[in-house]
């Protein structure tokens, strides 16, 4: 579904260039969640944002369903079929939840299916449809909308940077359901960018990012070991976000 | 009454309710009143002294609608214009009112309305005025409105002000006199474009104890337009007011934005707050991160924000 190759990303920093993302190569494919984890500063959502063309690519392809999408702009990557959630999504003054959530199903929503979006994220979704997604509403509150919106329409594979990110333990107990759900079906493939255990034990194959270089990538099982190895001493994966079961 | 295709259409842009002639009406068209007409309620007199109207509003009006639209569609032509209007205590009333240029000629066309509110106690008024420009002429279409409203004690205004498009030159000057514990809503929303210049000054005066206002501007400017805004509360009594100026900049347009508080009265309480600033890059990627070209996000993001 999703090939990467020798994918590279770089910034000038005081007129020096650094490398962000060196020669990341992996492959997703139908149906498969992938979990990208790592330390923090690893390069993870640098290479999100790069594989939606929100950041610019230094070198390397991207494909999508076979398709060469490394040219394409943000909005065509979009119409090729792949999705985005923001880590830190932008409010909209002036924009209700109900017309942001219809731009993101690309239709005119029936207020069922509005409310049903915001309610698979954990929001009453009445109260929500009229209200402006702007300032007025918690960090919390827009993550859930940014997901509600990521999930709107079907993709052929999805990315969510760090979904779990400033919500609270019940939202994210349904968020994950939701994801059980999209995996189950097998029709869209996602990918995940998270420190959190419980999405970590959902993945089937989990990729481990440090200094932007893909270190290890394997199945669940074969990655957990590796994983319990560096949170001893990297700190990769975060005990403390954890919610209970 | 049949209309020509430019006045259908200019009407059904600045008249968002749908001009009928039914209930309480009055067309002004080119400088002279086309249709009028009275409800049990509400009365509509044309001035004896001067060009315009006189609008008598019973007490016993309960969301009753008041349509006076103008449309101008002579090239070159000044049309000036008085309406004045008289609310009774108890009425509920929404007025919509409007004006419309089209210039299809290389001649200037201006309408000045000028108009006056005298709001009994407690009564409730909402007032929608929606400005329009088009035509292919390159004569400038100027508006230039003045509006006084004067509020008795525990009435209320909302005052809704709206520049579509297509207006050259508008200079607006508003001035609001406010007795105690009435309540004023202000929104003004303003886009221009080109060479377009708008000025907006707003002065509320809130004289009565109790009194409350709140001014919201929203405003986007594009190509070289210049925006100017004054509003100004001053606070003569026990009173809260809020200012607040929102503006998106585009191109190499220009906003000037001067919100001004003055407070006379150890309880006056009166804030302020103003933002100019260009759309914001997340706003325009999280949009095209759900299909939508550039300029189409843009677009979305400007109809949005002057909602």
């Amino acid at each position: 579904m999703l090939k990467v190759k020798n994918l590279s990303f770089d910034v000038m920093e005081d007129g020096i260039k650094k490398n962000i993302l060196k020669d990341v190569s992996f492959e997703v494919k139908k149906g498969e969640m992938l979990i990208i984890t790592g330390p923090n500063g690893s390069g993870k959502s640098t290479l999100a944002k790069v594989l939606m063309g929100i950041e610019k690519a230094a070198g390397g392809s991207v494909y999508l369903g076979g398709e060469d999408i490394s040219d394409l702009a943000i909005d065509e990557r979009a119409k090729a079929g792949l999705g985005f959630a923001f880590q830190q999504p932008p409010r909209f003054k002036g924009m209700t939840i109900e017309k942001l959530l219809c731009l993101a199903a690309g239709r005119k929503l029936p207020e069922k299916e509005c409310c049903d979006l915001l309610s698979g994220v954990g929001l009453c979704a009445r109260e929500y449809l009229g209200r402006q997604a702007d300032a007025t509403l918690s960090g919390g509150e827009m993550k859930r909308i940014e997901i509600a919106t990521a999930l709107a329409k079907p993709h052929k594979i999805c990315i969510f940077d760090e979904p779990e990110a400033g919500i609270d333990l019940w939202s994210f107990s349904m968020l994950v359901k939701r994801f059980e759900e999209i995996h189950k079906n097998k029709d869209e493939s996602i990918i995940i960018i998270s420190h959190q255990e419980r999405l970590i034990q959902m993945a089937d194959r989990i990729m481990l990012l440090k200094d932007g270089q893909v270190k290890k990538i394997g199945t669940r099982d074969e990655m957990l070991t590796e994983l319990m190895g560096v949170q001893e001493t990297k700190g990769c994966l975060d005990k403390h976000q954890i919610p209970a079961n | 009454m049949a209309f020509d295709k430019i006045t259908e259409k200019v009407l059904g842009i600045i008249d968002s309710e749908g001009f009928k002639e039914e209930g309480a009406y009055n067309l002004r068209y080119n400088g002279t009143a086309l249709c009028r007409g009275d409800s049990e309620n509400i009365k509509i007199r044309k001035k004896e002294d001067k060009q315009g109207i006189d609008v008598y509003i019973s007490g016993n009006t309960k969301g009753e609608k008041v349509h006076i639209p103008v449309v101008v569609s002579a090239s070159g032509m000044t049309d000036e214009v008085y309406n004045d209007f008289y609310i009774e205590s108890g009425a509920d009333v929404h007025i919509i009112a409007g004006c419309g240029i089209h210039n299809a000629g290389c001649n200037d066309t201006r309408h000045d309305g000028i108009h006056s509110f005298h709001v009994s106690p407690g009564a409730n008024v909402k007032y929608e005025e929606k400005h329009y420009g088009e035509g292919e002429g390159t004569g400038a279409r100027i508006l230039n409105p003045v509006t006084k409203i004067f509020m008795e004690e525990n009435s209320v205004f909302t005052l809704e002000t709206t520049q579509i498009e297509g207006v050259d030159s508008t200079k607006r000057e508003t001035e609001i006199f406010m007795g105690a514990g009435s309540k004023l809503f202000v929104t003004e929303k303003l886009m221009t474009h080109d060479k377009q210049t708008a000025v907006s000054n707003v002065d509320v005066i809130l004289n009565g104890d109790g009194s409350s206002a709140q001014i919201i501007s929203r405003s986007v400017a594009k190509g070289e337009s210049v925006q100017t805004f004054h509003p100004r509360a001053i606070g003569n009594a026990g009173c809260h007011a809020h200012i607040q100026c929102d503006s998106i900049i585009m191109e190499n347009a220009r906003v000037v934005s001067i919100p001004e508080i003055d407070a006379n009265h150890l309880d006056a309480a009166i804030i302020h707050e103003a933002a100019i600033g260009r759309i914001n890059n997340d706003q325009l990627m999280k949009l095209q991160t759900l299909g939508l070209t550039e300029e189409e996000a843009e677009g979305v993001i400007v109809e949005a924000f002057l909602n």
